[in-house]
């Protein structure tokens, strides 16, 4: 800095791009502590994302459905290709899996209210499966993880479905960890490990690797349960075009597409904002996918990871889903992060819509925690009914634009019914920059 | 005695006929002919009934077994027993990648070696292989024994959690925080049943008995380097 007196104009402190304030606490407290910063949710770095697409609606071209007057249909089925029991949903948002430990019995119970009140399934998680659950549930999809914590036949036949979990948005190539704090004496009874250590989930499955095992994995799960259910494949996005096919060719009946905004219980700050592409670039790669494979619609693609109202999930389905699942927003819409608990937050050195620390389990609201204290703060039906009012509204919203657009069914969206505002969307979503007809990678320019 | 074709016959009649059983059933003893290296044989039995396989098999034979005795004249593929619950698995000959991977409970017996990672992730059940095993067997082992006749390869019970292990021969090398513990007389007891039940000539005495030193049980910056 040049030296000056006091009337000479000084340049004024300016904070570094780089070296920002976030930055320069987290190099603190890692060399404070020497461990990394493990904490919960998705991505929360800025991302092309549903934001970045606009809806044409209808114009001269198009004419629109009247609406709250001509029907809209929502309905969607899962899983009709090899099951003999597909799910049939009333809505395309499902709920996605969370455990029995990273949250609390009360908050899988209102999942499972909730979903259940608005036609909906709920998904179990790393754990098993708990009575509550599959009680409270009236579509209960049952996730076959690398731990296989709790995985046993019984249960595996109680389930509405089985999703093969190979991945998750958070931490493609990642497995998990439970610390210890929140391994109560029922938790720990139901993963077979001692109460209070932490409990890892493994990264990869322990009895097959490679698409061409998993295809005899698939036959086994349907061998056991009688070619009942669905079987789903879960991966977290990263490779969507040839991790699509690679289900498809193994036998899924449903492939659910995880991006990196997608949540995560406990994981690596460092993963969850460095790993994985954003849940916008995977769904047309995964929907040409299925396309080239001609299976489009008869494998149901779902789409998760950031989906927050019923924009997002017209969006995602005009793009080739055929359904979507909520894990973060369905969380904050039984209580997550509600600045009600603000004092509680700033005692945990953070503030409501930033706590993130769901390992720890402290959390105010009572969701995601073992201690009986705090998860008795969760009404579960009135957590389950505030969950349905959710899902309610954003299938209203999503009804709104299709019909906006002249559709008479959510299925019927379609991507020219959506243009782009930036250039990364515009080339992810390949749909045209808003006022053109170009993309880029647009085949012909 | 029921005699299955399985050639002829069909994987998905077998594991419904199979899975058609009950605990009052009489139709307790099933022969599989023809198995040819299939894969998924006898999966999801939930029956006190016996089966054997005559011949060979592919992945996850006798897979989340309850209550079953399933004896294969030949040998398997990976994943043998895979998630077994309870019952008794018992191979004639050798066993393939992952045998008895996350298994509750039950008894796998594999009279001759087991491949890499034997009793991966196992949750409960008790695994006797005559033979040798292979490399990372019981690599996050939660619960349960693994009993060994011959030797272990490389990386023993790596990232080991309370499953006991017991092997007679040579160890080439322990996984992350398996140690050699103290065999006491409860292990000796134990040990003497689970040989006794799969028909093992060897004496308890002649095992050394490893397990977890739990110095991973929590995140420690400074253990950070055993992985």
């Amino acid at each position: 800095m040049t030296q000056t007196d006091d009337t000479t104009p000084r340049t004024v402190p300016i904070q570094s791009e780089t070296f920002s304030n976030a930055v320069n606490a987290e190099i603190r407290r890692a060399a404070e502590t020497g461990i990394y910063d493990i904490r919960g949710g998705g991505a929360k770095r800025r991302v092309p994302h549903f934001d970045d697409l606009l809806f044409l609606g209808a114009s001269v071209s198009r004419y629109p459905l009247e609406g709250y007057r001509e029907r809209c249909e929502t309905s969607v089925t899962l899983g009709g290709r090899f099951a003999q029991k597909p799910i049939e949903l009333d809505i395309p948002i499902t709920i996605a899996g969370m455990s029995f430990g990273a949250l609390s019995g009360p908050a899988k119970e209102a999942l499972g209210r909730g979903a259940s009140a608005a036609g909906t399934s709920t998904t179990t998680g790393d754990g098993g499966m708990t009575p509550e659950e599959r009680e409270h549930s009236d579509k209960l999809v049952y996730q076959y993880l690398p731990s296989r914590y709790g995985m046993n036949p019984n249960d595996l036949r109680k389930a509405d479905a089985i999703e093969i979990v190979v991945g998750q948005g958070a931490k493609p190539g990642g497995g998990g960890m439970l610390l210890g704090q929140k391994i109560s004496d029922r938790v720990a009874e139901m993963r077979t490990l001692p109460k209070g250590i932490d409990q890892r989930s493994a990264c990869r499955h322990p009895d097959w690797t490679g698409p061409d095992d998993l295809e005899i994995k698939i036959l086994e799960l349907r061998e056991i349960t009688g070619w009942q259910v669905p079987i789903y494949v879960k991966v977290g996005a990263t490779r969507p075009y040839y991790d699509t096919a690679l289900a498809v060719k193994a036998g899924a009946d449903v492939v659910v597409m995880d991006g990196m905004q997608g949540g995560t219980a406990a994981t690596q700050d460092v993963f969850i904002e460095h790993v994985g592409i954003p849940t916008l670039a995977c769904i047309r790669p995964a929907v040409q996918a299925l396309q080239d494979l001609g299976v489009h619609r008869e494998v149901q693609l779902v789409i998760s990871g950031g989906i927050r109202n019923g924009a997002d999930v017209a969006k995602a389905m005009a793009l080739g889903a055929d359904a979507v699942a909520i894990g973060t927003a369905a969380l904050i819409a039984l209580g997550d992060n509600d600045p009600k608990w603000e004092a509680e937050y700033q005692k945990l050195g953070t503030t409501a819509g930033a706590y993130d620390d769901w390992h720890a389990g402290n959390d105010p609201a009572g969701i995601t925690t073992q201690d009986p204290a705090l998860a008795a703060r969760l009404d579960p039906v009135y957590a389950g009914r505030r969950l349905r009012n959710y899902l309610k509204v954003m299938t209203l919203e999503a009804q709104t634009i299709a019909r906006a657009c002249g559709h008479n069914h959510l299925h019927n969206l379609e991507p020219e019914d959506l243009c782009a505002l930036t250039m990364e969307a515009a080339a992810m979503a390949r749909v045209p920059l808003a006022g053109t007809d170009w993309y880029p990678g647009k085949p012909g320019f | 005695m029921q005699t299955y074709d399985l050639e002829a016959d069909g994987l998905r009649g077998l594991n419904a006929a199979l899975h058609a059983q009950t605990a009052e059933t009489n139709r307790t003893r099933w022969e599989i002919i023809n198995p040819k290296g299939s894969h998924a044989i006898a999966v999801g039995l939930d029956a006190p009934i016996d089966v054997t396989v005559k011949g060979s098999t592919g992945y996850y034979c006798a897979g989340m077994n309850q209550q079953a005795t399933v004896r294969v004249e030949g040998s398997v593929g990976p994943g043998v027993a895979e998630n077994m619950m309870s019952g008794e698995v018992i191979v004639e000959g050798d066993a393939s990648q992952y045998a008895g991977a996350t298994g509750h409970g039950g008894l796998l017996v594999i009279k001759g070696n087991a491949s890499s990672r034997c009793g991966i992730s196992m949750k409960g059940i008790d695994i006797v292989v005559h033979g040798n095993i292979g490399h990372m067997s019981a690599f996050m082992a939660q619960a349960g024994t693994l009993v060994v006749c011959g030797d272990a390869g490389d990386a023993l019970g790596d990232s080991l959690y309370e499953a006991r292990l017991f092997v007679r021969g040579s160890v080439k090398s322990l996984g992350a925080d398996c140690v050699e513990k103290e065999m006491r007389p409860e292990h000796l007891a134990l040990l003497e049943t689970l040989l006794e039940r799969a028909g093992a000539d060897a004496k308890a005495e002649e095992f050394t008995r490893y397990g977890s030193a739990r110095q991973l049980y929590n995140f420690d910056v400074d253990t950070s380097a055993a992985y």
